[in-house]
């Protein structure tokens, strides 16, 4: 495990759920108990469940992992009394391109997310949990599997707990490498063995989700933060970010600037100031054309669009979305056909295939934008582009065919020109076009 | 009646139950919401995206297939956001297929198609090379074509469900993902078909069927498959007096849309090479081809002078032939032959059961019945080698209404998986076996058991007398071989008053052995006892090698008359083709009374089948069916139950067909002898279900 950090922290960051990660060892449980660790669990013991939830819900805390829905309220939404049993599971299928932060959460600070399942498994009268890892995150899978391995010996995990009488089973799952996994019904059938494709919603996980069972499935950037929350209190931790928006979220900002890396800032924080300041700024001093805001899957914002505050509610009146926090910067030598190319390669490669309209669409896009970018680009392509990514927006089984449309419409609207730039002679064209 | 709600559909006010799914409340209505993945009865997957409609308050269009009726819902099908959405699926669906409906075997009844001409674009605006994949051979009788393949799912939903065989997966994800046999590149399963006949497309096509006609180019003929007692009906898709296939795709009859490999493909026995085309009559130690006339008269020649010399007959009947031949051969032998020594092979103890139950009302349960039973019983039998039809029944039933299945089986058998218990008997332990799940039957709303042939005689009764004790309404089905078993007994092929049974027969020296459609000298060694035998049948079997004169018969595809089931219901056969050749057995019978004299003829009456089953009709016990039902292709359930039966000598035994044969017809079906497995291959050796 590297002891060095990724990336050098900003003195602009407000650091919450990241407050250990420069830390000598700062993976060991050891660390962690000498750094507030467990606190909140044995807080939270003292706690009724309704309490507990009550106090994510104070947190004003929302899914990390890229929907955004009131954590607290998920919560709520588990019949705590079932009599089948109740399951937490976790998802760190992080797959979304320009997103890596749920890898540095469980890299760094493992057991901070150990403390959060536990605090939910106190909520949710839950005593097994699956960690269900992106199979392309192998060493992590083994690294949060030692980390585990230390709950145990230390009695934080399994039978009697610290000693509080609360039992509680995790279990690392690999997924085998579809970003599709990252949709919960999805993850929930790989993890059930099945092949990994989205369940029919209702009912949602919370009411039948593994082998189901209630089941509460959040990110682990979601369930890290829950510790805090506990420990410091939800009015606190709300207070970091703005009204709707509580607390900070880690934002990997990747792309042209000169410090890329995953900085926790707090709810609210202004775009252009995270770009330039703490990112510090595009290399070469050019300009900048675009942002993704949250991830591939978000419609991209023009420059002039970038002035904002990044919490959930601003970024949605935007058009766009604050997603999972990959924030992918593009200085003004983008060529946008290339990177619309470039994502819907990714789609057409993880499309599910399961619905009609995202199997085919995501690949007649891409066979489309690549025919583009090889040169062949014909007029008459540019709105059968626009039109087939609305026809898969909001009309596919699940929403990797709105993740692919989103981008294509916003590329194809706000940059009509860089497609009008690169269309071909005819000749070019009907060289390309294969019949 | 359960809760409505008020809802409109295009301005249309409907009620409808509350919960319906809004793609059936539509449809009920008459407003069609397209769809390729939704399929009645089968889970529901909302993949083909074609159901999508308008709903207001909505902020996007929603999935008519998986959408309950709500009250005050407010339906558009037919928006111009809907149908523009159509267009862009339909247009999605055609990126990748290949168009070659001139040459595809769907083509003309595909859904696809139709769904293109309605709610399709004019033409493709996407100009990249389609992905191909070639073609590939799953079993004898399925082909894949993966580029026609919509990814619908329904394949794989009516083998995993419907079945429960779980032979077609789903592999590889995204635009290359595909339908997938459960060996690799080969299916292991019960080759019933259903994949084929439920695909939308042309992507799943017949080995028996493809390239062998335009779908209009045939005419379709409905009458009951002439394998198993089941009594399935198989639409039989008929071209230039050849029939081409086989499948029950508008679910009339009792069987719905099922067929087993049988119903579906084992008609081509019909156009075996072998199969006899004239009159055959030994000479010179050899069985030489002659006239119908010379057949006949040599025949009836022998009959008279028989009869009016030692009048030593045997007649053993058919599991085949129509009610009206058995009724008419029966009344021949005892009325014009003059003999008492009349039986067929009986394969379950249909007399013990209609004496144990006589006066009972309706205990013997239909086909419907055990569909709508609430527990059923299995004994000694594996359905879903032997009794295909009824082993799907109970799994709909158990499926989509929560029927308990419990089984009493010598070895494993597929109900076993869904069973709320299994019993595993030694031959004879079968009671012993039932009366353990006595505190389990007892507690059930009704039952229905159905018992193969280990259950007869004394354990037969014992079997109603538990019945009886558990103090709950109870159903019997007494299994039977073959799709005139059940008739044959009920027309009276039986050594009643007297007579000599079968095997009796086999062992003495008649003087002359009449064998219409049966095949009893199969395991008999050497020559036959009888001092003269005429042999009716399709084919040179081992009984008809060793006759004096061998007869050729149509087979059930080429003529009319009615057929009663393994529950006991009438269904009418329609003639599919007509045969050079061969005649019926009903004619024949005629034409021999004819050759015999004017008083023979009197006595019998006229060799028509619609006289014929009138005369059943009246005379027969249970019979006076409603023609109305018959006559229109229904199944009419008889009322044998009245009258003590007498017992009858002779064995009763199944000849134990499996699911990929049929006694020696089976054996003149290239299609069963190429897609046969070993019995029971299906659960023992892969370990299925342990």
């Amino acid at each position: 495990m590297p002891t060095t950090l990724y990336n050098e922290p900003s003195p602009l960051e407000t650091k919450v759920l990241s407050k250990r990660f420069g830390l000598e060892n700062s993976h060991r449980l050891d660390t962690y108990l000498a750094h507030d660790g467990f606190k909140a669990f044995l807080k939270a013991r003292q706690m009724t469940p309704e309490q507990i939830v009550e106090e994510v819900k104070t947190s004003a805390l929302r899914g990390r992992g890229g929907a955004g829905f009131p954590t607290g309220l998920k919560w709520s939404f588990v019949p705590r009394t079932s009599p089948k049993p109740k399951y937490i599971v976790i998802n760190a299928d992080e797959s979304e391109p320009g997103t890596c932060k749920d890898r540095l959460l469980m890299e760094y600070d493992p057991h901070q997310l150990i403390e959060g399942i536990l605090i939910a498994g106190l909520a949710m009268d839950a005593h097994k949990g699956y960690l269900y890892i992106r199979g392309e995150y192998r060493y992590l899978i083994d690294h949060t599997d030692r980390a585990i391995g230390e709950a145990y010996s230390k009695g934080y995990l399994g039978k009697n707990i610290a000693g509080t009488g609360f039992d509680f089973d995790l279990y690392t799952h690999s997924g085998a490498g579809a970003y599709e996994c990252g949709e919960e019904t999805a993850l929930l059938d790989s993890l059930e063995g099945k092949r990994g494709i989205p369940r029919m919603k209702p009912p949602f996980p919370a009411v039948a989700g593994a082998w189901a069972s209630p089941t509460l499935l959040n990110n682990v950037e979601t369930f890290s933060a829950v510790p805090n929350i506990i420990r410091d209190g939800g009015a606190a931790f709300a207070a970091l970010g703005t009204p709707k928006n509580g607390g900070t979220r880690l934002v990997c900002i990747s792309g042209h600037v000169n410090k890329p890396g995953v900085y926790e800032l707090p709810l609210g924080y202004p775009m252009l100031k995270a770009i330039y300041e703490v990112a510090g700024g595009i290399p070469g001093g050019k300009k900048l054309k675009a942002v993704v805001p949250g991830g591939s899957s978000c419609p991209l914002l023009k420059a002039e669009e970038c002035d904002i505050p990044m919490d959930y509610d601003t970024l949605a009146k935007a058009g766009s979305m604050l997603g999972s926090g990959g924030m992918v910067v593009l200085d003004e030598t983008t060529d946008m056909v290339k990177f619309a190319l470039r994502i819907m390669r990714f789609y057409a490669h993880e499309s599910c295939g399961w619905c009609i309209p995202c199997r085919e669409g995501t690949t007649w896009l891409r066979k489309i934008l690549q025919r583009f970018d090889d040169g062949g680009g014909r007029k008459e392509d540019i709105p059968v582009l626009g039109e087939v990514s609305k026809n898969m927006l909001g009309r596919t089984f699940c929403a990797l065919g709105d993740a692919a449309a989103m981008p294509t419409i916003s590329i194809v609207e706000k940059f009509r020109e860089d497609f009008e730039k690169r269309l071909a002679g005819a000749s070019r064209a009907s060289e390309l076009v294969t019949v | 009646m359960a809760e409505t709600v008020k809802l409109t559909i295009n301005g249309k006010q409907i009620e409808a139950e509350k919960g319906t799914l809004l793609i059936e409340v539509a449809r009920q209505n008459g407003i069609e919401i397209p769809a390729f993945c939704y399929y009645q009865n089968l889970s529901l997957q909302a993949a083909c995206r074609m159901c999508l409609v308008e709903v207001e308050k909505t902020p996007k269009l929603q999935v008519g297939c998986t959408l309950p009726v709500a009250e005050g819902m407010v339906v558009h099908t037919d928006s111009e956001v809907v149908r523009q959405s159509r267009k862009g699926m339909v247009e999605l669906l055609l990126t990748n297929h290949p168009l070659d409906c001139p040459v595809c075997d769907k083509g003309g009844e595909c859904e696809l198609q139709d769904m293109t001409f309605r709610y399709g674009l004019g033409e493709s605006r996407f100009v990249e090379r389609k992905q191909h994949v070639d073609e590939e051979q799953w079993s004898p009788v399925v082909y894949f074509d993966r580029p026609r393949c919509i990814m619908c799912y329904r394949c794989v939903r009516v083998c995993n469900e419907g079945l429960d065989v779980t032979a077609l997966g789903v592999g590889n994800r995204g635009v290359v993902s595909q339908i997938l046999p459960n060996f690799h590149d080969h299916l292991e399963c019960d080759e019933c078909g259903a994949c084929i006949d439920i695909c939308p497309v042309g992507a799943l096509t017949s080995g028996a069927y493809r390239y062998k006609t335009r779908p209009w180019e045939m005419h379709h003929v409905g009458t009951i498959c002439t394998h198993c007692a089941d009594g399935c009906r198989t639409t039989l898709g008929v071209r230039n007096e050849k029939i081409i296939r086989g499948n029950n795709r508008d679910s009339s009859g009792i069987n719905g849309e099922f067929l087993c490999v049988k119903g579906r493909y084992a008609f081509d026995f019909t156009e075996h090479p072998e199969r006899l085309q004239s009159p055959l009559m030994r000479a010179g130690g050899r069985l030489e081809p002659v006239s119908w006339s010379q057949a006949l008269e040599a025949v009836a020649k022998k009959f008279i002078e028989v009869k009016q010399g030692s009048g030593h007959f045997g007649v053993i009947g058919s599991c085949h032939t129509t009610n009206e031949e058995n009724f008419y051969l029966q009344k021949f032998a005892r009325q014009v032959l003059g003999t008492k020594n009349v039986d067929h092979h009986r394969s379950g103890d249909l007399a013990t059961l209609f004496d144990a139950l006589t006066d009972r009302g309706k205990v013997l349960a239909t086909v419907e019945d055990l569909a709508n039973a609430k527990a059923v019983l299995v004994v000694a039998s594996d359905l879903a080698q032997q009794h295909p039809m009824l082993a799907n029944q109970i799994r709909a039933s158990r499926r989509l209404r929560g029927a308990r299945v419990y089984t009493v089986t010598p070895g494993p058998v597929r109900e076993d998986k869904n069973a709320v218990a299994s019993v595993r008997v030694q031959k004879g332990g079968e009671l012993a076996g039932i009366e353990s799940l006595r505190d389990k039957l007892k507690a059930e709303s009704d039952l229905t058991i159905v018992f193969g042939d280990a259950i007869q005689g004394e354990s037969l009764r014992k079997l109603i007398a538990f019945g009886d004790s558990l103090g709950l309404a109870v159903k019997y089905i007494c299994l039977v071989d073959y799709s005139n078993s059940r008739g044959a007994f009920d027309m009276g092929l039986i050594p009643r008053d007297g007579g000599l049974s079968r095997e009796q027969m086999l062992a003495r020296d008649l003087d002359v052995l009449w064998v219409v459609g049966a095949n009893p000298l199969k395991e008999v060694r050497g020559e036959s006892k009888a001092g003269f035998l005429v042999v009716q049948d399709l084919f040179l079997t081992e009984t008809a090698q060793r006759a004096d004169i061998v007869l050729p018969a149509a087979s059930a595809y080429e003529k009319t008359g009615t057929v009663t089931n393994v529950c006991g219901e009438v269904q009418k056969l329609k003639a599919a083709i007509n045969v050079m050749g061969p005649k019926a057995d009903l004619e024949i019978m005629g034409l021999i009374a004819r050759e015999m004299g004017p008083a023979a003829v009197r006595t019998l009456g006229m060799w028509l089948p619609d006289k014929v089953f009138e005369e059943i009709r009246k005379t027969v016990h249970g019979y006076d069916v409603p023609m109305p039902v018959v006559a229109t292709g229904g199944a009419a359930p008889t009322m044998p139950l009245n009258g003590r039966v007498a017992a009858l000598p002779g064995s009763i035994s199944s000849a134990g067909d499996t699911l990929f044969t049929s006694g020696t017809l089976g054996r003149y079906s290239k299609v069963l002898n190429s897609v046969m497995e070993s019995p029971g291959a299906l659960y023992e050796e892969k370990g299925r279900h342990s």
